[in-house]
This record gives structure tokens, sequence and C-alpha cells, in this order.
């Protein structure tokens, strides 16, 4: 059992709250701008839970898993005790307080600006204010992961950092530069005119800075599936990882090539340069390499724990693995919709092709892909992993965490490939109705059904994962002994030093980060004939 | 593959590591590659310059003034159609141009970030206040397609459709005979 369980818990229970909250919005809209439901009477009511959905999924849900699940991971991959629970704490009320702060205006329609932000639209104060003490609660954790590794490193000088923990830092330093790029939008654009200091904002600029933190972002939400891939699934399905090095090589990858790539959000703006575009349309090629990376590594570590079973032949051995174990299940499912939606964001990532899905549903459906299908399925992995050295209690059944997993898998497919599906006939986004019966839309209406059919499927998936987690905690009590991770093929006995620490790294983020932004940032914020006035929402 | 090895073992892993390393590197080389040929050979680069403008004088004077919004034939021969977003309508509504032509669109937003998406075609560019986007274009067919907003611009967003009518060449000439601004408005 876990030490810090009450922390993880409280994370891991409000991050999963959350989530249900969110995933009822995301059902609902879906079936109100279906062809199932006439016109909705106030499309008004559609963005409020547009942007809560957003903010919910975006920025409280995913931060509060990798939290959790981080100090989870310090305790019990560098067995020593966690340094700052008091400070940890404070971030988590940190958050609660923001989430709070930011819902209030949301819910009664004061910042109906989705988690986007969409300047010159400007809402309550209230929101922006909320979404940044959601962060600063964040930062606490980042300073915390890194603290404990420090106290470590103290006592254990020159060894190998565990691989769990090495991928968390560098996780938490990741996540901690890219929020930086919102920060400064929010603290020097956004939040002056939403308190009416000024009334003028510049738009583009603002885009720029969101582009920073939105598309490294999504490598934030990734970084616990990763290190679940790596460190949890070879030892759940009882083999083991065939490479620590190539695992800290991946990490450090993300770490690096994460961030300088935000721009290709941008490729259709005007305030953006062909040049900035492309490069950082190049660069998005290359956070491709630790995904295939991974791929092979994983691939070739459950293909050790199926020949440890027996397993044979050229593709014989897949039979031999243990598919009734939902750990197994999971990393399989979320590989075929990372698959897919890999597939996609090279599409994406290409401004030729682009053109033809942006801004579309192509790119909505291709994030739920990625986020809702290949990342949160791993944290339901995660967290059924966790769940007995939490509660000390196993789980109910196995044959109903299979079921909600294949429920998720399924649902996930059917809401998002006819997603795609409509995008690419030209479908725009984030609208409260269509008009379905316009000869130019109606071939969409059945695709956009099988949609909102499928978001059920996932709600009904999502409310189960729930139950499972909630009547764990009333079962019989017994010792899941120490939390363990993985043990690779061949024993790490050193590892070189830039694999072992980050100040190169981190270095190398920055300079690129600054390489590649400072231009497009700083030609437009030195110029003054760029800034327009100020729409506030839900004024009345 | 074999479990239980020493030495030997470690190194035939590491190989295979080295081998798939390359071939992802090659993959992503590949790619890139493509897509900086595609965008020189092809001339399918994103807008070259950055222009800016000021979203609260379209109205008294420059080129987006409301008499000069439409579609215009130039003497060469080409079009140029000059588009508006606002919350939460394009002006002109209804986008007129020839078919087998080479169009400049050039657009922006007199509020708010919009964008234009003309479907069943790969034009797509964003508006945002304060700059000007331009973007080249050609349509083989004549036809009507559908023009939504394609970025959220506040509670009216579902509402702002525009279109785009393609009609014949010679009928576009004719029809632009006597200069001034054409669109499709009302038709």
């Amino acid at each position: 059992m876990l030490v810090n369980r009450k922390l993880v818990l409280a994370h891991f229970w409000l991050a999963f709250a959350v989530f249900g909250f969110a995933l009822f919005l995301g059902a609902w809209q879906m079936f109100v701008r279906s062809p199932l439901y006439t016109w909705i009477s106030n499309p008004e009511w559609y963005y409020r839970s547009l942007t809560a959905h957003g903010t919910v999924m975006g920025y409280v849900f995913p931060t509060l898993v990798a939290m959790g699940f981080g100090y989870a991971i310090s305790e019990s991959a560098l067995k020593q005790p966690l340094v700052g629970v008091r400070w940890a704490w404070t971030g988590f009320w940190l958050i609660v307080a923001g989430s709070v702060m930011a819902m209030v205006p949301v819910a009664l329609g004061r910042a109906s600006v989705l988690y986007t932000f969409y300047p010159p639209l400007i809402g309550s104060a209230f929101y922006y204010i909320g979404v940044v003490l959601v962060v600063v609660g964040s930062w606490i954790w980042v300073a915390l992961m890194s603290i404990n590794l420090r106290v470590w490193r103290r006592e254990h000088p020159g060894e190998p950092v565990p691989l769990a923990m090495f991928a968390n830092v560098a996780g938490s330093y990741l996540w901690a530069w890219t929020a930086v790029g919102a920060a400064l939008e929010l603290l020097l654009q956004i939040i002056p005119v939403a308190l009416g200091w000024r009334t003028t904002i510049d738009a583009g600029l603002a885009r720029v800075f969101f582009s920073w933190t939105l598309h490294a972002i999504v490598y934030f939400w990734l970084m616990p599936t990763y290190i679940a891939y790596y460190t949890i699934v070879p030892r759940a399905i009882g083999g083991r990882l065939y490479s620590d090095t190539m695992g800290r090589i991946a990490f450090i990858l993300f770490l690096v090539v994460a961030m300088p790539i935000g721009i290709h959000h941008t490729f259709a703006d005007p305030q953006v340069g062909a040049g900035f575009k492309f490069i950082h349309s190049a660069f998005t090629a290359l956070v491709a390499l630790p995904t295939l990376l991974t791929v092979f590594t994983i691939c070739a570590s459950v293909e050790i724990a199926a020949r440890l079973r027996g397993g044979r032949g050229p593709f014989g051995w897949i039979a031999a693995l243990p598919w009734d174990n939902p750990i197994m299940l999971a990393v399989a499912f979320s590989f075929v919709l990372l698959g897919f939606g890999g597939a996609g964001g090279l599409i994406n990532m290409s401004y030729q092709l682009d053109t033809t899905i942006h801004n579309t549903q192509w790119i909505t459906g291709h994030f739920h892909l990625i986020f809702g299908g290949a990342i949160v399925i791993m944290y339901f992995a995660i967290a059924y992993d966790l769940w007995p050295h939490l509660t000390g209690r196993a789980l109910p059944t196995l044959s109903l965490v299979r079921a909600q997993l294949w429920l998720w898998f399924v649902g996930m497919i059917v809401t998002t490939f006819p997603w795609h599906w409509v995008g690419i006939l030209g479908m725009p986004r984030r609208m409260a109705y269509y008009d379905y019966s316009d000869p130019a839309i109606s071939p969409q209406a059945f695709s956009v059904t099988l949609s909102a059919i499928g978001a059920f499927v996932l709600l009904i998936s999502g409310l189960l994962f729930l139950y499972i987690l909630a009547t764990a905690h009333r079962q019989p009590a017994t010792d899941a002994g120490a939390y363990r991770f993985s043990v690779p093929v061949h024993p790490v006995r050193t590892v070189p030093l830039a694999l072992n620490s980050y100040a190169i790294w981190v270095a190398l983020m920055i300079g690129l980060t600054i390489t590649n932004y400072a231009y497009p940032i700083l030609t437009l914020a030195a110029r003054s004939d760029t800034s327009v006035p100020a729409v506030y929402v839900g004024a009345q | 593959m074999t479990v239980h090895d020493g030495h030997h073992g470690a190194e035939v892993a590491a190989r295979t590591e080295r081998r798939w390393a390359t071939v992802s590197v090659i993959i992503i080389v590949v790619l890139a590659v493509l897509a900086a040929f595609a965008g020189i050979h092809q001339v399918t680069m994103p807008q070259p310059r950055v222009e800016t403008i000021d979203p609260t004088r379209l109205h008294l004077s420059g080129e987006f003034v409301e008499s000069n919004l439409g579609s215009m034939l130039e003497p060469n021969g080409a079009v140029t159609v000059r588009a508006i977003g606002q919350q939460y309508s394009f002006t002109p509504a209804c986008i007129l141009v020839p078919a087998q032509t080479p169009i400049t669109l050039r657009a922006t937003s007199a509020d708010v970030v919009h964008g234009i998406l003309v479907q069943g075609t790969n034009v797509n560019t964003m508006l945002v206040p304060g700059y000007v986007s331009e973007q080249l274009m050609r349509f083989e067919k004549p036809g009507d397609h559908l023009m939504p907003c394609q970025e959220f611009c506040s509670f009216g967003h579902e509402g702002m459709w525009g279109k785009v009518k393609v009609i014949e060449k010679a009928e576009f000439a004719s029809r632009a005979k006597n200069g001034g601004r054409l669109s499709c408005v009302g038709e």
C-alpha cells in the first residue's frame, strides 16, 4: 500500500469525477447538434457546455491524473517518502479553487469563449483567473517532482534514475514550459482586458502564444500513458521491458521536440508568415519519432511476455498473450487508436493536406481519437492497476473491467470515425446546430447520428468505470504488496549521464522554443497597429 | 528472440533497435521532404506575407469599404474577391466567381476571429481581426458551394453560412463588362 494513498486518491477521484461530468456534457452536445434532436432553442447553452467540456477535459482532468500518478511514482519508484506532502495538498486545493472559480462564470454564461479563449472575445475575468490557479497548482507538482528526485539523487549518487521517475519528471518539465505560452497570453493580454484595464488586444499574437501551449499540452496528456506503456504494461502482463534505454530516449525526445511545433495550429492564419509555418511543419514530423520508437519497444516487450507464456511463430505468439488481463486489453486498444489518430496527425501536420480539413469536424475527431482514445484508455488502465494499492482492496470483477474497456474502444471508434468523415465533407466545428434539411448538408446527417450514438456508448463506459472504482472501495481487504514497475530484459547498471539527467535537454527545449517562436512573437509584439477592440461576451 | 541470454542477447536487441530507429528516421525525413517538395513544386505554400489592417476603420476607407467588396475582373483576366466576416455573416453573403480562372481571395474580419471554408474544396483560411488573409483559388466546374464560418465567433456562430457560386467564365465576363463589384446576393 502506498503511504500517500489519500493524496493520490484525492487527485484521482477528483479527476474522474470531473471527467464523468464533462463526459455527460459531451454526450449531450453530440445529441443536440445531431439530427436526433430538433434545433436547440438557445444555442448559447451549447457553447456554455462546450466551454465547460473543453476546460475540464483539457485542463483539469489530465492535469490531476498526471499529478496523482506522479506522486504515486515518486513514492514507489524512488522507494522514499514523498517530500513536501503539505505543498502537494496546497496544489490540490488550488486546483479545486481554480476549477470552481472558472466553472461558475461558465455556468452563468459569462465566459462562453471555449477553452481555447479566442480573443478578442473576452469573458468574465474569474474564468481566466480560475484557469491560472489550476496551472499554478500544477506547477507546485512540477517543483515537488524535481525536489523529490534531487533528494533521491543525493542518497544515490550516480545511480540510474528509475525509468518511471525519469519519465515522470520529464513530463513535469514539459508541462512547466508548455504552460508558459497560455500563461503569457492570459497574464499579459487577456486578463488585463477582462478586468477592464485595457480595451484592445492583439488577437493574432494571442493565437501564436496559445499555439505554444496547445500542441505540447497534448504530449503532457500523453505522458502518463507512455509511462504506463513502458513501466506498467510489461510487468502487468508477465513480461519484461525490451529496452530501458529506448524509453529514456523517447521521453527525452518528447521533452525536446513537443514544444517548438505549435505553429502548425496556425497554418491557415494570416499573422504568421510561410517560413515559420514550414519550419514548424518539419518539426512536427520529428515528434512522430518517439512514438515510432515506443511502438517498437512496447510491441517487443509484449512479444517477450507471449513467448514466456509459450507463444511461438512469427505471429502465433499473439494468441498466447493474456487477453483476459485488462491491462493487455487496454494497451492493445490504445495502440489501435493511436495508430489511426497518429495517421490523421500526419495529415494535419502537412499544410497542403491540412487546408482540406482545417477547423472541420475532422480535427475534433482527430484529437478525440488521440486524447479520448489512446490516452484516456491508459488512464483507465493506470487507475485499475493502482487501485488495489490505494484502497487495499482488489477490484470487484475483471469481466466488468473488460466490458468497460471494450465499450470505450468501440464507442470511441463509432464516435470518431464518422466524425473524421464529415470533416472531409467540410462540416465546420463548434456549431450548436446544422440545417440537415439543406441538400448540401443532408449527406452528413447519417454520420453525425452514428457519432452521437457512439457518444452514448462512451458515456455508459465512463459511468461503468466510475462504478467499478467506487465499488472497489467496499471489497474485502487484501494486501496488494508494494507497487512495482516493469523490469527490463537486460538489467540497467549504468546509464550515460545524458540519459540520466535533464539539464542539456531542458536547455535544448528552451533554445528550440526560442528559435522557433521568438521571431513570430517579437515581430507581432513590436507592432502597434494590430490591437483590436475586445468583444465582451455575456455582458448584459 | 530469446529471453534468457547474456551479453550476446543484449547486442542483438540493441542492433534490432537501431535498425528500427533508422527506419523511423527515414520515414520522417521522407515525409518532410515530400511536404517541402509539394510546397515548392506545386506552389502550395500558405500565405507568405503578414498584412495588417485596422478593423475599426474598414467601412471608412481602404480596400474593404462596402463598395469595393465582391468580385472584380482584373485587366489580366484574373479575378480578385474581397470579403469581410463579421458576427454573424459574410459580406458579400454569396460570392460569385468564374470557373477555370485564377482567383485571389482577400478577406478580413471586422470584429472577432472567423474563418472561411468553401465546402468541397481545400479553400480554407482564418480571418483574424487586424490582419488580411489572402488565398489563391481556382474552381474547375460551375456549381454552388456552402461557405460556413469555421471558427467559433460567439453565440451566433452556427448561423454564419455564406455561399460561393461558380459560373461559366463567359457569363462572368459579360456580367463584369460594366465594371463594378459582382456578387450573387439575392440570386
